[in-house]
């Protein structure tokens, strides 16, 4: 195992190489430099000034050397100061990832708690109505825009159910009420996911079901419960997992819209408040987290795969 | 645009299963894809969509720019099938307008993905070595942002235009056609046959065309159909957040975005692009499933 993290981590670096690359080019592309960007266009300055504040923002040196010191200061974690606010960017970020964080881990269990049975329960009733009910169900899911369900979430619970949607209340001060505000954006991000892990479930224990050891097993008078929980279904969750991984990404980029919706204070509205006033900074630094953090949670699912399932670690 | 890795996983094994096969004919395929009973009816929903949006300058019944402050946020039914919106602009005509828009950048934006993957997935795959390294790494990166976020990031650098939303999705969604081709090229670059053409002496753009082109076709048309509906699915999140398609033209999107400000005076602004949306987008699901059944060597 401990040579399977190490080759893990040491492919790690170039992937997040590139990330930080493209980012400082990205933002490199946009038209006029960092100091013009800075100022907008009421202020002018004499030459002498400008030249002061480019050398003030690293902008006046060759690309390859702002290239250095831009991955020094990322290492040394400095994501620079917000344009408009003058704020330190990872301090905006440290405020705001909490929400987004609770947001996605909660949209994946809401997922896993509508999916895992679903995905079961289909898997064993094969061609039935109440299969082909639910994978209808799962298909709606996978095409239903997440913002659009977002949106009438709170369209029947605030005009036909009268139940009000609370603010969003850090989990530190009160966990009910950080329940309270995320369930329902939770639930708008989470359907689509929950739909997609349904059909692997349902396709990765129908493909476990018609095994041999399954066969064996039921051969030797198992009952039937016992075959689904002791040999199906342990074996038929391992691929489930990588799924899982892959689809964190979705649910982080995702926080960005549901966020928008629910106007929940979150990395998602961080950076798109960044974007309309042109505070780059801080779009960088978003973008910079919210990928490391998808990178971060696909190499924790791989270590999590490869400990459940020892063929991975010894291929 | 959930798991844009969706499609790949299994997508990449059957591409790699996709061996040559002996040719079937048309009224072959025909019947199985119609005994499929999935793939029509989403051919069916697409073929629908298309001709609407092709002919729906002739189809609405107003000028989807003409205001009305008098039949302002008017309720579905009368002279307005699905009201109006806050001008007291016809939705109806607003919802057939704006599919233009949604579809016109999803097919676009696929192609871009089309073009650019493949040609790096069947060059990464056939030629191999420092390029195949160079390359596969590269479509690594992109993989490693989220998608609407990476064409959230893309858009706010380039600015709005239908032409970087175009570029920012095709980006994108280019990593899964190169990693489908390559899984492709990889199966078929070893087998006899690609041999016996280079020893006839073929070159090797002429080996890539007639060999290695009609292999990736089946597990690509699959991906594409899959693309287009996640494409949509981008479009409109990015016009909702105010990156992509600008007003006054209608998308979808964007109408879903005006229409979240009257959500509950007026929710039908909300509700009926939604639901065009999700029509489409089921479509391309639909053959996007039912063509893997179909092309999948493995279930057959």
């Amino acid at each position: 195992m401990q040579r399977y993290l190490a080759t893990r981590l040491l492919a790690l670096i170039p992937v997040l190489l590139g990330i930080l690359t493209v980012v400082f080019v990205l933002i490199r592309l946009i038209p006029g430099d960092a100091v013009q960007l800075f100022l907008g266009t009421q202020v002018e300055l004499t030459p002498e000034q400008m030249t002061e504040l480019r050398r003030f923002f690293g902008v006046d040196k060759p690309m390859h050397a702002q290239y250095v010191d831009y991955l020094s200061r990322i290492v040394r974690g400095d994501l620079g100061v917000s344009l408009r606010t003058s704020r330190l960017v990872l301090d905006d970020i440290l405020q705001r990832l909490p929400l987004s964080f609770q947001l996605a881990t909660l949209a994946l269990l809401v997922a896993m708690v509508i999916a895992v049975p679903l995905g079961i329960a289909s898997a064993v009733t094969r061609n039935s109505a109440f299969d082909i009910f639910a994978r209808i169900g799962g298909l709606l899911g996978l095409s239903m825009p997440s913002f659009w369900l977002g949106a009438m979430l709170i369209l029947v619970f605030s005009r036909y159910l009268h139940i009000s949607i609370g603010q969003y209340v850090p989990l530190t001060q009160n966990p009910l009420g950080t329940l309270q505000s995320l369930y329902l954006p939770s639930l708008a991000l989470g359907a689509a996911i929950a739909a997609i892990l349904m059909r692997y479930v349902r396709s990765s224990l129908l493909e476990v079901l018609g095994q041999d050891y399954i066969r064996t097993a039921r051969g030797k008078g198992l009952r039937a419960a016992a075959v689904m929980l002791r040999h199906a279904l342990p074996n038929a969750m391992i691929p489930v997992i990588t799924v899982l991984g892959f689809q964190m990404g979705y649910l982080l980029g995702g926080t960005v819209v549901i966020e928008e919706i629910f106007a929940l204070p979150g990395m998602g509205r961080l950076v798109l408040q960044a974007i309309f006033q042109r505070d780059y900074p801080v779009v960088q630094g978003v973008v910079l987290v919210i990928a490391l953090l998808f990178v971060v949670t696909n190499l924790v699912v791989d270590l999590l795969y490869a400990w459940i399932d020892p063929r991975i670690r010894y291929a | 645009m959930p798991g844009s890795t969706r499609a790949s996983v299994t997508l990449e094994a059957s591409a790699a299963a996709a061996a040559p096969r002996p040719r079937a004919g048309w009224r072959w395929w025909g019947r199985r894809f119609v005994r499929n009973r999935v793939a029509p009816i989403g051919l069916v929903i697409i073929v629908a969509s298309l001709a609407t949006a092709l002919l729906a300058p002739r189809l609405v019944p107003y000028d989807v720019r003409a205001m009305a402050p008098q039949a302002s946020l008017a309720p579905p039914g009368g002279q307005h099938l699905f009201g109006t919106d806050e001008f007291g602009r016809d939705v109806f005509s607003r919802v057939l307008v704006g599919s233009r828009v949604s579809l016109v950048v999803a097919f676009f934006s696929v192609a871009t993905a089309v073009g650019l993957g493949t040609t790096v997935g069947l060059t990464a795959g056939y030629y191999g070595g420092w390029w195949d390294g160079v390359s596969m790494r590269g479509m690594d990166i992109i993989f490693a942002f989220p998608a609407i976020l990476l064409a959230i990031a893309i858009m706010a650098v380039l600015g709005t235009s239908l032409l970087n939303l175009v570029i920012a999705i095709g980006i994108v969604y280019t990593p899964q056609f190169a990693r489908v081709a390559r899984a492709a090229a990889l199966t078929v670059r070893s087998l006899e046959f690609v041999d016996a053409a280079r020893a006839l002496g073929l070159g090797n753009a002429r080996i890539i065309g007639r060999h290695l082109i009609p292999n990736i076709l089946a597990p690509v048309t699959v991906q594409v159909s899959l693309s287009l509906s996640l494409a949509i699915l981008s479009e409109s999140a990015l016009s909702f957040l105010g990156l992509g398609t600008q007003p006054p033209t209608p998308s979808w999107g964007n109408m879903l975005s005006e229409g979240r400000q009257f959500l509950e005076l007026a929710p039908w602004n909300a509700v009926f692009p939604g639901l065009a949306i999700m029509l489409v987008v089921l479509g391309f699901n639909l053959l996007g499933d039912g063509l893997r059944d179909l092309l999948d060597p493995r279930l057959r």
